[in-house]
């Protein structure tokens, strides 16, 4: 099954970057705050079970693909 | 005095830490290639070098914490054995979990190359015994994530603790927002584990030892662990 895990920096973490981001589209005169940059990671994971599917991605979370100090992620099965 | 310099593809550090460690301290210094599964028997010292393992893909030090050899690494650290993790090898330390915190993008988003101080904040270390407490320092840094981040109630814990090593400073040692290089929490250029012989740094000791190659303000951490290995 085809796996987005979206990982984001956590609230409280400076994101640089974002900030970046957010004072360039300033620049072009749109009115946008609380820019953040994340990652976006698709996988095909074997399984039919969306829960199943679903775990084994929060696995690999754990393990690899978040930093719980800096980051958090949300898992979708599409 | 044996050490050992775990190499990465994308290290780019390892030469200075073998040049520091082997042709100024003199001692056996070997590196060993990330794929290996043990340590060089008797190692005493593990050096984890800077520079920019696996491309800092995903986030830097994740994939390298993965390599074969940390395992070996790791036991040696659980063993007791010291560990200096320098730029890179400070992300890889805290990816692997041997440190706590994260090591984000700098605050100004670019890559700094600069001469920094930093403050000696824990003298009784392995890796800075023959310093004073309070002693300043100079040596550079050179990273674009060196921007030491961790929760609140545990930077609190961590600088309770005692845990922070070295924090950057003025020329005078003072502590402050404008003499930190890339926003890291509390100024922390430095930390070490709860065991004290697990120690990761941004700034590069090993890149200002050599009198012919320019300051030699990092000599300080090498003659503690020489005093250390010593048994003085």
């Amino acid at each position: 099954m085809k796996v987005r895990v979206s990982v984001q920096l956590k609230s409280g973490i400076l994101d640089p970057q974002g900030k970046a981001v957010e004072q360039g589209l300033h620049g072009f005169g749109f009115e946008v705050e609380h820019v953040r940059i994340g990652r976006l990671i698709d996988m095909d994971v074997p399984g039919t079970d969306p829960a199943e599917v679903k775990a084994k991605a929060l696995a690999m979370c754990e393990k690899l693909l978040v930093n719980p100090v800096m980051e958090k992620a949300s898992i979708e099965v599409l | 005095m044996r050490v050992a310099v775990p190499v990465f593809p994308g290290s780019n550090c390892d030469h200075d830490a073998l040049h520091a460690c082997g042709t100024v301290m003199g001692w056996e210094t070997i590196p060993v290639w990330h794929q290996e599964t043990r340590l060089p028997e008797n190692t005493e010292l593990v050096f984890v070098p800077g520079g920019f393992s696996y491309g800092d893909y995903l986030r830097c030090g994740a994939i390298a914490a993965l390599a074969p050899i940390m395992a070996d690494i790791k036991r040696h650290a659980d063993a007791g054995g010291l560990v200096l993790g320098v730029c890179n090898g400070f992300q890889i330390l805290c990816e692997a979990q041997l440190l706590p915190g994260a090591l984000l993008r700098n605050e100004s988003l670019r890559f700094i190359h600069t001469d920094v101080h930093l403050r000696v904040e824990r003298a009784d270390l392995p890796f800075t015994r023959a310093m004073k407490p309070g002693a300043v320092f100079q040596v550079p840094i050179a990273h674009a994530e060196g921007n030491f981040t961790l929760d609140p109630a545990d930077l609190a814990d961590l600088e309770a603790r005692g845990g922070v090593a070295f924090r950057y400073c003025s020329p005078r040692g003072e502590i402050g927002a404008s003499h930190v290089p890339n926003g890291a929490m509390n100024g922390i250029a430095g930390i070490v584990n709860l065991r004290g012989n697990v120690l990761g740094m941004m700034p590069h000791p090993e890149r200002a030892v050599d009198p012919r190659l320019g300051p030699t303000g990092g000599l300080g951490v090498f003659r503690s662990l020489a005093e250390a290995f010593a048994g003085v």
